[in-house]
Order: C-alpha cells, then structure tokens, then sequence
C-alpha cells in the first residue's frame, strides 16, 4: 500500500459500502493534507465483524473548512481527522 | 398545604423537571448487559466485586487529572514538548494510563483554538478525564461543531476574534484529543495545584477557556 508522507495532498475515496465504516461521509471526495502518519491500527470494518483485521496505516488528515463546506469565511479554518490508509487515494 | 396543584409542582426547588419515572421496561442492549454479566459472572470468568471495581475506576476518573496535565505542561517547557509529542507517554509519566487509544495534545495559542468532537459516536479521552458530557454525544454538537464551530463556541460563550484560527478535530478512530488550553494572563506567581484549579473540563474539549486567576 502507497505511504503518504506528511505533507502530502489526498483524496478521500468516495465509496459508499455498507456496514461498519470510520470514514466520516461528509469528507468523502474532498482533498486535505497529511498532517501525520499514525499506526498501524487494525481495519475496524474488519475488527466489527470479529474478523482478524489487516493493520493498516492510519493518517491524520488536515482538511480547510472552505473546501469542505465551500465556505470562505475564514479562509484558515481546518479540520482534521483520522481516515485509514485504504480510504484515500493520491492525486 | 402540602399539596396544592400549582404548576410550579411539576418542578424540583433546583427550577428543573423532574425527570420522567422508567417505567418502560429495560432496553435490549440492557437486557443483554445484564445477561452477559450474570453468565460471566456464573461461568467464574470475572467477579461481581471485579466488575464493580472497574465501574467505581471509571468514575474516579474526573476532570482533574487532564488538568494535572495540563497546569504540569504550562510550568515546565520539556513536559509540554513531550506532551505534544507523544500525549499516552507524558500522561502515563504522571501515572495515568490513557489506555489503549493513543492520546494526541492540541495546544491553543494566542492565534489558534482547538476543539474537539466526534460526529461518529462519542469517542472522548475517557481515561484521563472520566465519562464525557452528555451534549458532546448530542447530534447537534456532533454534527455543527464540523460545519459551524464558530458558531457553537459562541453559543458556550466563546466567541472568536476573525484574526484566529479554528482547528477542528473529528475523532474518527483510534486517537483521543486534549485540548491544552492557554495559560490565563497574570498566573505567573502559582504553582501547579493552583493553576490545575483554573483548567476546567470545557477548556481541555475547546468549548471553553481556562479560568481566569
């Protein structure tokens, strides 16, 4: 699997599957930066259903509000969040 | 008279409600707590006394100890430096153990506020600061605190300057957030136990700010 050093822009995959899934939908297709590489965690959509997970690297990425929510109020204004390796995509 | 039908009668001498009676019965997942606990209890694997000592540990878990951490990190540098490095590690160098989830520390500064919030579920630094308040589980506070943080900050009475930067943190999976708010202005005579009284629960979510001295 791709490592995404910090830094780096990311698209988050925008795929709807079903079950248990810690990809928040609101930032599925948007674009952020890696802010930092944590793990490896277990996939939790493998750990919910009691299967034995993939470790997988886990990335705290930093999304501008404005891109987000096309607001451009305070053109600063960030968002991070947890999205695990197999959720994003380069660019 | 005892008890005379007024409607103030329907309100405790706080100015509250009461609350509703349960009269409606136990909820599925209680019914299976209860019937999970009760067959380990009786297959030996734990104790009723084990499981009530893991109850009363959760609930010694307050507010306080986040803010041990933190009035540590406001009077010694190197701690706040390996505090933001590594938050599990420079708890754990306090002696409280934030468990498996690692701990990820969020300074606020003069020119950025951080807050936090978990529109998944109600993921929260349980370990270090005890059982999570019940509006951060809240659909409202899940959901606006990623769309319009400004805006509910305001309305918990913290309203932002344009020239700072907000930094919202969503905790989607297996990191927990500490918000290490900013040292009030004119504590420069306190030492630490006097400083951890200024650091309130809301402060360390980034709802609020710490005390004034």
């Amino acid at each position: 699997m791709q490592v995404f050093e910090p830094g780096t822009e990311v698209r988050v995959r925008r795929m709807m599957p079903p079950g248990h899934v810690r990809t928040p939908a609101y930032l599925r297709g948007h674009v952020g930066r890696v802010e930092r590489v944590l793990g490896p965690f277990g996939n939790p959509e493998q750990l919910a259903y009691g299967h034995t997970p993939d470790r997988l690297p886990l990335y705290r990425v930093r999304f501008r509000m404005a891109d987000v929510w096309g607001d451009e109020g305070h053109r600063d204004d960030t968002l991070d969040a947890e999205i695990y390796a197999h959720w994003l995509e380069p660019l | 008279m005892p008890h005379d039908h007024h409607d103030h009668d329907h309100l405790s001498p706080s100015g509250h409600p009461y609350r509703a009676d349960q009269d409606q019965g136990l909820t599925y997942w209680q019914v299976m707590e209860i019937a999970i606990r009760e067959l380990m209890i009786e297959k030996g694997l734990v104790t009723a006394a084990e499981v009530q000592a893991q109850v009363d540990a959760m609930d010694a878990r307050t507010p306080a100890q986040g803010a041990a951490v933190v009035a540590r990190a406001w009077t010694d540098p190197a701690f706040r430096d390996r505090l933001l490095a590594d938050g599990s590690a420079a708890c754990a160098e306090m002696g409280f153990d934030v468990g498996p989830m690692k701990l990820i520390a969020v300074e606020n500064t003069a020119d950025t506020h951080n807050v936090v919030v978990c529109t998944l579920c109600s993921c929260y630094p349980r370990n270090l600061l005890g059982l999570p308040p019940d509006w951060y589980k809240s659909r409202a506070y899940r959901s606006r605190t990623v769309r319009e943080p400004r805006k509910v900050l305001a309305e918990f009475g913290l309203t932002l300057p344009d020239d700072v930067t907000v930094r919202v943190h969503d905790s989607t999976a297996d990191m927990r957030y500490l918000v290490v708010p900013a040292r009030p202005a004119g504590t420069n005579g306190l030492d630490e136990t006097a400083l951890a009284a200024l650091v309130t629960r809301d402060s360390m979510i980034g709802v609020g700010v710490a005390k004034a001295s």
